[in-house]
This record gives C-alpha cells, structure tokens and sequence, in this order.
C-alpha cells in the first residue's frame, strides 16, 4: 500500500501552495495601493496567475480522482478523520470558487482577463457596477475563508508530525516518493 | 377658373412640401441620442470609457457638404474611463489636467464627400493645449428629421501628452486611443 502521495500530487501540492501565498500577499497589497502603473500591472499579474491556477486545480482534481491517496492512519479517531476529509474538501471548493469569483469579478467590472496579456479569457458577465463591488466583496470573504482553512490545515499538518508523531507531513514531502 | 386654382394651390403645396427637403440643414444637437465613447488597451486589454458631456455648433446639408462645418466641445471631467478610481485619475495633471484645460475642441476644416453615406471630415483636435490635425471618416444617415453621424478614428495620447511622467510609457497603457461617436442632429 502507498504510503506517499505520487511525485505528481506533491509536486501539484507544493507549486500551487507557494502560489496562493504570492497571490494572497498580491491581492491584499495591491488592493490598497494608489492607482499607478504599478498597480494596473500588479493587478494583471494577479489576474495571470490566477487563471494558471484555476486551470492547475482541475489538473490537480483529475490527478486526486486518478490516484487514490494514501490512508489516513488507523489510530485516527473516526470524527478526526472526517473533519480532515472535510478540510480537504472545503481546500478544493476554494481552489474552484476563488478564482471563479475573481474572474466574475474582472467581467462585471469591464476588465477583461487576458491570460499573460495574450490570451483573451471570456468575459461571463456584462459590465454592472453593483455586481461588480459585490464579486469584490465574495472574492475577498472567500479568501478570509481560504487562509482560515490553510492555518487549519497547516496547523493540522504540525500536528500530527510533532505530537502524534505519524506520517501524515512526511508523505506529502519531497523525496520519499514511491511513484515510479 | 376653379381648376386653374386649384392646380395653383397643388403647385404651390407642392412646392412648400418640397422647400425643406431640398434644404435641410443639420444644425441642432441632441445630445441625449449622441455618444463619444473611447476605446483604449490596458495591458492587452481593451477598455472602454465614454465622455458624458460634450456640445457641438454645426452644420450640415448633405446636398452641399462642402460648406458643412462642425465645431465639438468635450467636457474632459465628465470622463467615464470605466473605473471610478480612474475618473479621478485621469482628471488630474498627468492626463487631461482638466483645471487648466477644461475640455477637448475639434473644429472641422473641411469635408470630402467620399461616395454613398461616407464622408471625411478634416479638422483640428485641440486637447491639453496641443493641437493635431485629424482625419475623421464619417457615415451620415437620415432618419426623418434627425440626422446621424458615426465613425471612428485613432488618436495617440502621447501627441496630446495625455498620461505624462510614470505613465508616458505605452507597456502599461497603449498609446492609441480609438475614438468611437454616434452623433444625432435634428434641422431646425
């Protein structure tokens, strides 16, 4: 039995991890900045990669439903397991709803996305100013929620490697890889 | 003598009915049925935004376009760039500037019928105390009383230095700005 998540998964893991820290810290600070090139091109970036994670997380979904997980440990209560089956859950619904609502967002507020300033991404809605503060208002609440469940998550994760000692941070590591 | 009459009266209607299709001069705005919206690109996106307020004196009788004249006054805060946040940025010094120069000015110099509905209209832009001369293709169709003018051209911003100092480069906002109007005139 597979004691590791494949090289795909953590390399999927560990790639979009250090991107929703880059777009979390973007989009908080840009937010807030004066209207300046900066800013407009800031926000392009944001938007860039936003799209490249939307597009990875269903990549990554593919690769989860492909590949099945390695058990949690039998020593885990029955309520314990459930609550991390949910975590991971709600971590994928985010990955899906957030940059949804960002793209939502960008049409509503006659922005089109043009993915790397190339490819033009459809807008799904027409220009509506109400609509477009309130896509601003669920993007916002649902990366609130994002990070709360991220510190739940890692959190979690030093949890189980500190004190109860087992594998669950290990097998999500680099370098114990059992895929061939 | 009844019929001659009567055939005086028909002629004479005639003529009066005929009188001001022969001579309609377009000369009177209407404002509310006009649009001057703009088109410019954004790190490869296009945005739109529109002027709300603007005011013209012109003239136009499509039998003699010759002697049409065309004189629009575009009041620059009435700016919609399509973000708020915009509006008031692109009021201030680096753009328009709009304390000092109030508004944008075309004034026709003349117009070149091209064939059909189409004409070219030349004039001179003046925009933030800077003055080019343009080139403006025009299609002209008449509804009823109303007549209506729409065309587009493409200005660079930087020959009016629109956007100066951090955003005189292009790599953030392009220099072509695409003019779009839809123009109804009614005659008197």
């Amino acid at each position: 039995m597979n004691t590791q998540y494949t090289r795909t998964a953590k390399s999927l893991h560990w790639l979009m991890a250090v991107m929703f820290f880059g777009l979390l810290a973007l989009g908080f600070y840009m937010h807030d900045l004066p209207l300046s090139p900066e800013k407009l091109k800031l926000y392009s970036w944001h938007k860039w990669a936003g799209v490249t994670v939307f597009l990875l997380v269903w990549l990554r979904l593919f690769w989860r439903i492909t590949h099945r997980p390695p058990a949690l440990p039998a020593s885990m209560p029955k309520l314990m397991q459930l609550a991390a089956h949910a975590g991971h859950l709600a971590l994928y619904l985010l990955m899906i709803a957030i940059p949804l609502s960002g793209w939502l967002m960008s049409s509503a507020k006659g922005f089109q996305t043009v993915w790397f300033g190339v490819l033009p991404i459809p807008d799904l809605l027409d220009k509506n100013k109400e609509l477009g503060a309130l896509l601003a208002e669920v993007h916002e609440t649902l990366n609130l929620v994002f990070i709360a469940v991220i510190v739940g998550h890692i959190g979690a994760a030093l949890k189980h490697h500190f004190i109860d000692k087992d594998d669950i941070l290990t097998r999500m590591l680099p370098g114990h890889s059992s895929e061939k | 003598m009844k019929r001659i009459a009567l055939t005086a009266v028909f002629f004479l209607a005639t003529l009066v009915a005929a009188l001001p299709a022969q001579a309609t001069e377009y000369t009177q705005l209407q404002a509310d049925k006009s649009a001057i919206n703009f088109t410019y690109k954004q790190m490869g996106v296009a945005v739109e935004g529109k002027f709300k307020r603007f005011a013209s004196q012109l003239s136009f009788d499509p039998a003699k376009p010759a002697t049409a004249k065309a004189t629009f006054d575009v009041e620059l805060a009435s700016v919609d760039t399509g973000a708020p946040e915009g509006d008031d940025e692109v009021a201030g010094k680096p753009w328009f500037n709009t304390k000092v120069f109030p508004s944008a000015r075309f004034v026709s110099t003349g117009v070149k019928p091209l064939g059909g509905n189409k004409y070219e209209v030349a004039g001179q832009l003046s925009i933030k105390g800077k003055t080019q001369d343009v080139v403006v293709p025009a299609t002209f169709t008449a509804q009823g009383k109303s007549g209506v003018f729409d065309g587009s051209f493409t200005i660079r911003r930087a020959d009016f230095s629109i956007g100066e100092g951090s955003w005189a480069k292009f790599d953030i906002v392009a220099n072509d700005v695409v003019i779009k109007f839809h123009i109804t005139t009614n005659s008197k």
